[in-house]
């Protein structure tokens, strides 16, 4: 049984990591520029999108068509060199095969500059107009790049392998000295569960201790009085919806092998990762973090056939269930603040 | 009496009865064989007639969706006399012209299904209301063929079921306006069981994830008969919801449930995820009860192999049709609609392709639109020459009885699409079955609803 439960937690945990990294980005908007940004699910999307893009890149191939051959279905044969592979040999190949963690290093800057134009462009004009409206626009938006994104790429989700030598399970009975073959976990969900808990350190880090982070979180308490001391504030909170981008985006990318990612997938997370920032409380960096290891949790457990015996279908609500009964003991979430969205 | 009283004879009331009859211009009517008959949905009345096409081009199984559009399209375009004539070319018996439908050029209007029943049904209504189609077919799900199926029951417009396999469909949700092609989970179970026994014994412990709608329901139910009938014992059944995405709390627990087979009663991209992260879990490289720890997946297609790339190696599982097959049929068809797309067609554009031609078959041979003659016309009809051997539409159920395929993920493949390799084709004696095991009832084709 403890094997079991170990697992359950273990699963918990790399659900939660994925829970907390999006939740994180789109608390973070909030609790800078006050906006409720509707399009922070496409923004996970985007950034899944970009490991596709990038490896579409790297297996680009020369298609040579043989006339005089056909193929078993009666086309012409179509003769494929991939270019990369030819182009840089082993490296080549080493590439593709990281492509995943490699993208990460495109989608950075490409997901600050979709930020930032967004900010700049939409997002600064409705700082001062009601939440409603806030939730209208940036859905809006977040339609506009999921239709954008079908157009280019069709409704089909995408497969991108994982690296071949992080494929497979990890045998952490045996790191733990128990038998063999009893506690094992995918490699690849544990490696987002550390990246999830590395980036959610450097948001932390990067708030706590640079002078940049200084001065945001004294914008985010008083946004009136850091302007009056001749600071620029704007520019630093546009600075954090860039970063929020970044942090969404790279949640994206760690995410593809696990799910295939299709133009849906920025809806599919949409409600749960409000459910976590609502649960939280709105603005709450800790309590975006910990509602989403704590609603992982429950949902995994509540999965187990032992507990779905007692309460049949409870998998499915545990996470609304769990936010309502937080929600009614304490109306402003986990760690909310006294005064958000409350006039 | 009481006119006959005032001075009315009974020959008089006759008289007058028939004089209003020819009057009003009914007469030409009820002494024409049939011609009330032909007043029915979406008669089609020009030099065009029109069919609609209900796809699941986004959701769950939208790989399907996107491969049966290109099937109807062929076969459209065969019927009008284009291209090749694919399978027109090898159909016997048949009364297909090349000139269309009863000398009518075919069209289509499609819908996106999105691979939801109530959206499916939504899309039919509209084709059938606003666009005027003759016939709806098309479908990746059988939650969306039973409600389809019903709706056009209620509209007397035909349906020809895509790519639907659950046993209700023909069983306690049959309709008499409705024909499925496919195969079904009964089937399944039936072609699949010897193999899993030969390949893995009969000391097995499975444990289920199964889609939690009609189709997985009645699978898990085909699989679990035959799998205890082997002397498997179930260890577990879950269900899962459609679309999950994520199937890692599912996987979990069967890590410890002392189960040595896990059975994925999961179709599209839900088997590409949950096969894919079953892999990923280790599943493949386990052993349980001293065995390797196996994977079956009961429902196989080449575009879900394609998706989950070589995670299926060596996995079983059935399918309807497969491209690769020799006979003069599958050749045909598979040539067809490799020169008109560059790849080879799935088993769900094929079933699609062939209910189209035996819709248009079947009108020719009645020789008219109206739905209760083309009814007939398919009931009870056998055929040749499509790929699954000879075929009988089963007129009790609307259950087209044919060859079923086990198929087993290729090793060594050769190209993207040789992802299948044919285990066995089992012939259709053996998978036959009593129509009455499943229930349900056709219901009447006539009186045939006129739609708005």
């Amino acid at each position: 049984m403890f094997e079991v439960i170990f697992l359950q937690f273990l699963n918990g945990l790399d659900k939660g990591a994925a829970y907390a990294l999006i939740a994180l980005g789109l608390t973070l908007v909030f609790g800078t520029l006050g906006v409720v940004n509707f399009a922070h699910g496409a923004l996970f999307m985007l950034g899944a999108f970009c490991a596709v893009m990038f490896r579409q890149f790297l297996t680009l191939e020369t298609v040579t068509i043989d006339p005089t051959q056909l193929s078993p279905w009666g086309a012409p044969l179509e003769i494929r060199e991939p270019l990369v592979q030819a182009w840089f040999g082993d490296f080549g190949a080493i590439l593709v095969n990281y492509s995943v963690p490699a993208s990460i290093l495109i989608t950075i800057p490409i997901m600050l500059l979709i930020g930032i134009a967004l900010e700049r462009g939409i997002i600064k004009h409705f700082y001062k107009r009601p939440h409603a409206e806030q939730i209208l626009v940036t859905f809006g938006l977040a339609i506009v790049a999921q239709e954008v994104i079908k157009s280019i790429f069709g409704p089909n989700p995408i497969p991108q392998p994982m690296p071949t030598d992080l494929r497979g399970a990890a045998d952490i009975g045996a790191w733990l000295g128990m038998q063999a073959n009893v506690i094992t976990y995918p490699l690849w969900r544990m490696i987002y569960f550390l990246f999830s808990a590395v980036v959610i350190g450097g948001v932390f880090a990067f708030l706590q201790f640079t002078t940049f982070g200084m001065v945001v979180r004294a914008g985010m308490a008083d946004r009136e009085t850091v302007g009056l001391l001749g600071i620029n504030i704007d520019r630093r909170f546009t600075i954090m919806f860039g970063l929020a981008s970044v942090v969404a985006g790279m949640a994206g990318v760690m995410y593809t092998p696990l799910l295939p990612p299709n133009y849906h997938l920025g809806m599919d997370f949409l409600v749960l990762s409000f459910v976590v920032v609502v649960v939280g409380g709105m603005g709450s960096l800790p309590g975006a973090v910990a509602a989403g290891f704590l609603l992982g949790i429950l949902q995994s457990f509540a999965s187990m056939t032992q507990i779905k015996a007692f309460f049949p279908g409870i998998d499915q609500i545990i996470i609304y269930l769990v936010a309502v009964i937080i929600l009614l003991v304490r109306p402003r979430g986990l760690l909310g603040r006294r005064g958000v969205m409350e006039s | 009496m009481t006119l006959l009283k005032r001075g009315l004879s009974r020959r008089r009331v006759l008289q007058t009865g028939m004089a209003g009859i020819i009057g009003t211009g009914v007469a030409p009517m009820i002494f024409t064989k049939g011609a009330w008959a032909q007043e029915f949905c979406n008669n089609p009345t020009g030099d065009t007639v029109t069919i609609g096409l209900n796809l699941p081009l986004t959701g769950a199984y939208a790989e399907e969706g996107a491969d049966e559009l290109k099937a109807y399209e062929l076969a459209i375009a065969h019927l009008n006399g284009e291209g090749d004539g694919g399978l027109m070319n090898v159909l016997t018996p048949s009364a297909l012209t090349g000139n269309g439908i009863l000398g009518k050029k075919v069209g289509y209007v499609s819908s996106d299904s999105q691979t939801k029943s109530d959206v499916a049904r939504a899309g039919a209504t509209r084709m059938i209301e606003r666009d005027g189609a003759i016939m709806i077919t098309g479908g990746s799900s059988s939650g969306e063929a039973v409600a389809v199926q019903s709706l056009c029951q209620e509209m007397g417009v035909i349906f020809m079921a895509g790519l639907t396999h659950s046993n209700d469909t023909t069983g306690k949700d049959k309709r008499r306006y409705g024909f499925r092609h496919f195969f079904n989970a009964y089937q399944s179970g039936t072609a699949l069981g010897p193999v899993l026994s030969n390949a893995y014994g009969n000391d097995r412990r499975a444990y289920h994830l199964t889609a939690d709608y009609t189709w997985g329901w009645t699978q898990e139910e085909s699989i679990k008969n035959t799998t205890e009938a082997l002397g498997w014992e179930t260890v577990e059944a879950v269900r899962t919801p459609l679309g999950a995405g994520d199937f890692s709390q599912f996987l979990t627990p069967v890590l410890n449930s002392g189960a040595d087979v896990l059975i994925l009663n999961h179709y599209g991209n839900d088997m590409v995820n949950s096969l894919t992260q079953a892999v990923q879990f280790g599943m493949r490289d386990r052993q349980a009860n001293g065995k390797d720890f196996q994977i079956v997946v009961p429902l196989f297609s080449e575009l879900m192999a394609k998706g989950a790339g070589e995670n299926i190696k060596g996995i079983y599982g059935t399918s309807n049709w497969h491209w690769n097959l020799q006979d003069a049929g599958s050749v045909a068809f598979t040539k067809s609609f490799g020169a008109a797309y560059g790849s080879p067609p799935s088993q769900a554009a094929h079933t699609c392709y062939v209910q189209t031609l035996l819709y248009a078959d079947a009108v020719e041979r009645a020789g008219t639109f109206y739905p209760p003659e083309v009814i007939k016309a398919m009931e009870g009809h056998e055929f040749d020459g499509m790929g699954n051997g000879r075929t009988l539409y089963r007129a009790e159920d609307h259950q087209c009885m044919k060859s079923v395929l086990v198929v087993q993920g290729n090793d060594a493949p050769t190209s993207e699409y040789d992802v299948l390799n044919v285990v066995q084709e089992v012939d259709r004696e053996t998978v036959n079955y009593d129509p009455s095991i499943f229930g349900g009832e056709l219901g009447p084709a006539e009186p045939v609803p006129v739609c708005a």
